[in-house]
């Protein structure tokens, strides 16, 4: 029953952590406007929620004994993955990857660039922050219309 | 909770900022100033920033590297009576370019203001995200 309740919710779970860490990629973008040489990153959205549900979602991470799998990184290709000679040694988390395994990319360079190599176009990131934390509220919105649909069903009134 | 992290960059940002919109009240204070406590001519002075890592390989914060000065050569005017004038007449002046400032100053505020922003909404979804289930 509760593995039921948990499948029902998984995937605006899974939703709503992809939107909360694309997000902070999004606001370190901001953050860094002015930082020479930074390079504008972001995800995409799309795949990795596909990925993050194919895999089970990031509730279902692989064990960290597991020497074959970086930390936190079981949805990303093994390609990916750090090689460690022992077992003991500390995996890390390939740069790039996020806590729920989703690739940051680097953002297509402007039309016009900065003089000092930053690529952050403040009105692209202005705009999907706006964005993401519209949809992370909508996100939000749905948990909540399934959590009283649940309800529902239990009290059967 | 990533939420959480982005008060920690969007902090970092706005003290780099601060830092930098402190250099540019200091620059502009001194752009007249002939002399100076260290007894050489003011120079004008600009914050580098820099990205600083985080834990989570999304999120990067900001703070100030070093402080630098302006190396481009100081002002001369002619000014005679001036108690600092040389034995030809000419005093030294800072090479603050006002205008420039002007510019930064605008520039950092903004930067503030758009991280400030940044946090609000931050605050906004976690509040959302605590009244799930209600």
């Amino acid at each position: 029953m509760i593995g039921k309740l948990d499948e029902a919710l998984r995937f605006h779970q899974t939703a709503l952590s992809l939107r909360a860490e694309r997000q902070q990629a999004l606001a370190s973008n901001i953050a860094n406007a002015d930082t020479p040489n930074y390079k504008a990153r972001d995800m995409d959205f799309n795949s990795a929620l596909s990925r993050a549900l194919s895999k089970g979602g990031p509730a279902a991470k692989p064990a960290a004994s597991s020497p074959s799998l970086v930390n936190g990184a079981g949805f990303q290709a093994v390609a990916n993955a750090l090689t460690r000679t022992s077992a003991a040694h500390l995996g890390g988390t390939p740069s790039g990857v996020t806590a729920s395994g989703a690739q940051l990319l680097y953002r297509q360079t402007a039309v016009q660039g900065n003089i000092d190599g930053n690529t952050v176009d403040m009105d692209v990131e202005r705009n999907q922050f706006a964005d993401n934390a519209l949809r992370y509220e909508a996100g939000v919105t749905f948990v909540n219309g399934q959590i009283k649909g649940l309800l529902t069903a239990i009290q059967g009134q | 909770m990533s939420l959480f992290n982005i008060f920690n960059v969007a902090g970092s940002a706005m003290s780099a900022q601060g830092q930098r919109l402190n250099t540019v009240a200091s620059n502009i204070a001194n752009a007249d100033s002939a002399t100076s406590s260290t007894g050489q001519t003011y120079r004008a002075k600009q914050v580098v920033f820099s990205a600083v890592p985080t834990a989570n390989p999304a999120a990067a914060g900001v703070k100030v590297q070093q402080v630098v000065e302006d190396q481009s050569p100081l002002k001369t005017h002619y000014d005679p009576k001036h108690p600092q004038a040389d034995e030809k007449g000419y005093v030294t002046m800072p090479n603050v370019n006002v205008v420039e400032e002007m510019v930064n100053m605008i520039s950092a505020s903004r930067s503030y203001q758009t991280n400030v922003e940044t946090m609000n909404a931050a605050k906004t979804m976690l509040l959302k995200t605590l009244t799930l289930g209600q």
